[in-house]
């Protein structure tokens, strides 16, 4: 009756173009907090200097690394994949979500080090600060917390990536949705490039 | 020329399979769009009833049959479900769904599961909205548009309003995303861009906004529940916050939301002037470039909201003057419209009727927009009724009566029955007088200085008010018709040809219903899409 | 059904697109170092678009891609910036 194959795999381009529209819907997400930091900052460039202050950038640059070579092996991943090597892919889709898991934890240091100097939203610290520090500090967590949402989306997304190459179902022919995590991956890497520098190298 | 093999396909979408499980698990683009428009129906009726209990309450000065309280609940809803529930998804997500892949000669959008999972976020959100109205603590009073500051601190179910809000903005972002890519890779072979009809056209423009102005909206309602929950305050002038940023933030997405109404409903008018003149559309390029125009520019006049709040004049200028730029592509589009049924063999039917009745409605919407986009007579209208009754021109006789033309227009196509016509345009009576009876006076007293969202009044504008409220229950009665000559004539019509008012786009050489996979052969497109005299394709 | 662009990226090239944005990285941290007033942000924000344009070349894969796709990456980014600057007629000028 019909013509056209039915398969159980999306065509690759189709697949990709879709991926690509979602991510541009991520990145008017984060646009969104981009446009509040810009008037922000131009309202209070002193305030915000005083307050990165009290970020760490070493941590920041070490994450920044981290998300870096993560992107690396995540499309190193491809590569493999693309000259029949499975294991090899899986390798290093596990190494990348090793590097996930290495930013999660320095986040995880960075904020209860702040938390344990009471410099969270609401807390009377945060409440005597100047006005310019306290919104640095919302554009901070707010920032840094749905960047941190989606490292773990695409750490999901990834793992279930690795399992599909473990069961063949991603092979040299099909690997759409190994593509596909990668490009997210990709941009989860890309908004920290941006958040980095706005938060941590504004001293 | 007939797609399929026998003339009489017994086996179509709608016998397929039965069941009630079986339409719920279905990724038919088909049944996906029934789906949307029987929830659609059922969610504007709800919000329909609030209108006219608001109507019943503003029929006569002083309390009538609610509190001040109740009524800002009232109408915080009915635009909560009228914006994001019936209006933004309505004709995509209906028409949309069910015809652009018929209209392009595909089998079915480009992610079909993604389809059905789209369907059942928006569901979620619409129920979520719903839940706002029966949890626990007062029903959100803020209106739909939620400004900071009171929208941050009044003690009612906003954040579950605005979850509800940011859950049907995902719906709306995948199915643009669906949309786009459906016409970027499956039109059939033979239909290059310019040989798609301008309906597709329509929801390509429309799909764009879609995918990119909605989240900036889903970012704006996280920040004022963070304002609510975990006192981030970006809004908050006592934190160094700015209320006007959420104001310029909310715009950005809500401006372009009015051109996803409006866009696919001027492409379903487009669909119906050449079919009902029996003439190719008038000026088929000017049509395609003011839509994506439309699209654009609207990207861009945000501001025009919000004149009265404190902006530079640097910025109130440049967003009058972006304003007045916009509504060009829109005359444009008139002008073809005009055009197409000049010198063409007209058939008054219903859904020409109300695709006349939409240029009417939308040309005074469109007007009064230019006078609120005037910043000197703003000051005056800003606020006022005049603005209620300028977007309900717009959205209610723009994409309302848009949608009333699709589904007078497709309703053969879609269950292979036709209505009773009589019955279509005595409905039409009602449902036309009712609706200018009731949003007229809206105008003057507007500019008599009659305040909007205020449940209590001046005695000056009592008759005002008074004929606004009888225009209600004649625009209610008009509805009723028509829905029930629809409702009736489902399993008692007589049964509809395949191509019943001799249109020549693809969805009209294909049975009446459509078959489950819509085509036997995969089409091969060989001409324009509006030519008239012979038909415009031949199959492989 | 098409089944993927022929091109392949090496593990080497990889590898070099990592060491370059190591570089910038780098440049980045050290030029806040010195104090350039009110360019601090727009030298950060250039090399975190240079940065970002390597990911998307690259990484990203845009290089190999058909010319639509990049007339769309492209188009998003003007107009946000777009969106942004008009928000700024109204900040600069109140």
């Amino acid at each position: 009756m019909s013509t056209t194959e039915h398969s159980e795999y999306i065509d690759s381009d189709t697949g990709k173009m879709g991926m690509w529209l979602f991510l541009f819907t991520e990145l008017f997400l984060f646009g969104g907090l981009f446009i509040v930091y810009a008037v922000m900052r131009s309202k209070y460039s002193e305030d915000f200097h005083q307050a990165a202050l009290e970020l760490n950038a070493f941590i920041g640059a070490t994450n920044t690394v981290v998300l870096l070579v993560s992107s690396m092996t995540v499309a190193m991943s491809l590569t493999a994949i693309q000259k029949n090597r499975p294991n090899i892919a899986i390798g290093l889709i596990f190494i990348t979500l090793i590097l996930a898991g290495v930013f999660m934890m320095n986040k995880y240091f960075e904020w209860g080090h702040k938390f344990s100097l009471h410099l969270y939203p609401g807390s009377d610290v945060m409440k005597s600060l100047p006005h310019g520090e306290i919104m640095f500090f919302g554009l901070y967590y707010m920032m840094t917390g749905l960047h941190a949402i989606h490292v773990i989306i695409g750490g999901v997304l990834l793992t279930i990536v690795m399992v599909r190459l473990k069961t063949g179902k991603i092979n040299q022919q099909h690997y759409l949705l190994q593509e596909n995590g990668a490009l997210y991956w990709h941009l989860v890497d890309l908004i920290w490039i941006f958040l980095f520098p706005l938060l941590y190298l504004i001293t | 020329m007939n797609y399929n093999s026998s003339p009489t396909a017994p086996l179509n979408y709608l016998n397929h399979k039965t069941g009630l499980w079986s339409w719920l698990t279905s990724t038919d683009h088909k049944r996906i769009g029934l789906l949307y428009l029987y929830s659609i129906t059922t969610f504007f009726c709800v919000a329909a009833v609030l209108g006219l209990l608001m109507k019943i309450e503003k029929i006569a000065p002083g309390q009538t049959i609610m509190t001040a309280q109740t009524y800002n609940g009232m109408f915080t809803i009915h635009g909560i479900i009228m914006i994001f529930i019936v209006v933004i998804p309505g004709l995509a997500a209906v028409f949309g769904n069910f015809f652009l892949p018929i209209m392009i000669g595909a089998k079915d959008v480009a992610f079909p599961k993604l389809n059905l999972f789209s369907w059942y976020i928006y569901i979620t959100g619409a129920c979520l909205g719903l839940y706002s109205q029966f949890a626990k603590g007062h029903v959100p009073d803020a209106g739909w548009t939620f400004y900071v500051p009171y929208s941050a601190e009044v003690n009612s179910n906003i954040v579950i309003a605005l979850t509800a809000a940011f859950v049907l903005g995902f719906a709306s972002i995948l199915t643009g995303l669906n949309f786009i890519v459906t016409i970027h890779r499956m039109r059939a072979p033979g239909m290059g861009f310019f040989r798609m009809p301008l309906f597709p056209w329509s929801l390509y423009a429309t799909a764009w906004i879609q995918l990119l102005a909605t989240p900036i909206i889903g970012i704006t309602l996280l920040m004022v529940i963070a304002e609510r929950t975990l006192q981030i305050g970006f809004f908050d002038p006592a934190l160094g916050g700015d209320p006007v940023l959420y104001q310029h933030l909310f715009w950005i997405y809500s401006h372009p939301a009015v051109y996803v109404m409006i866009l696919p409903a001027m492409g379903v008018v487009t669909e119906i002037f050449p079919t009902f003149s029996q003439k190719p559309v008038f000026g088929y390029v000017p049509i395609v470039i003011s839509s994506l125009a439309i699209a654009l520019v609207g990207y861009f006049v945000w501001g025009h909201h919000m004149f009265t709040s404190g902006m530079s004049f640097q910025a109130r200028w440049f967003f009058s003057f972006l304003t007045f730029l916009v509504a060009i592509p829109s005359a444009i589009k008139v002008f073809n419209w005009l055009s197409t049924m000049y010198g063409g063999s007209i058939d008054l039917k219903p859904p020409l009727l109300y695709a006349i009745s939409f240029i009417f409605l939308f040309t005074i919407g469109g007007f009064t927009g230019l006078l609120l986009g005037s910043l000197a007579t703003n000051i005056q209208t800003h606020n006022t009724d005049f603005v209620v009754a300028h977007f309900h021109y717009i959205v209610f006789g723009g994409m309302g009566f848009g949608f009333f033309a699709g589904l007078h227009y497709w309703y053969p196509k879609i269950y292979g029955r036709m209505y009773s016509i009589k019955w279509a345009n005595i409905a039409w009576a009602f449902v036309f007088t009712g609706f200018n009876v009731l949003y007229f006076p809206m105008f003057i007293m507007g500019i008599q200085g009659m305040p909007r969202r205020y449940f209590d009044y001046d005695p000056k504008f009592q008759t005002g008010q008074m004929i606004s409220s009888i225009g209600a229950f004649i625009l209610i009665i008009g509805l009723i018709g028509m829905i029930s000559n629809f409702v009736y004539h489902r399993r008692r019509g007589a049964i509809a040809p395949a191509n019943p008012w001799h249109g020549v786009t693809l969805e009209w050489q294909i049975p009446s219903p459509p078959p489950h996979e819509n085509f036997d052969e995969v089409p091969v497109i060989t001409r324009d899409p509006y030519v008239f005299d012979h038909p415009y394709t031949k199959s492989k | 059904m098409k089944n993927h662009e022929d091109h392949i990226t090496s593990y080497s090239q990889n590898l070099t697109v990592l060491l370059a944005l190591l570089i910038l990285t780098t440049t980045s941290v050290l030029a806040v170092k010195f104090h350039f007033g009110a360019f601090t942000v727009a030298i950060a924000l250039i090399i975190a678009s240079i940065k970002a344009g390597i990911v998307l070349t690259y990484f990203m894969h845009l290089k190999f891609e058909n010319l639509l796709l990049r007339l769309m990456v492209g188009g998003v980014f003007l107009l946000f910036t777009i969106v942004v600057v008009i928000t700024f007629i109204d900040y600069y000028f109140r």
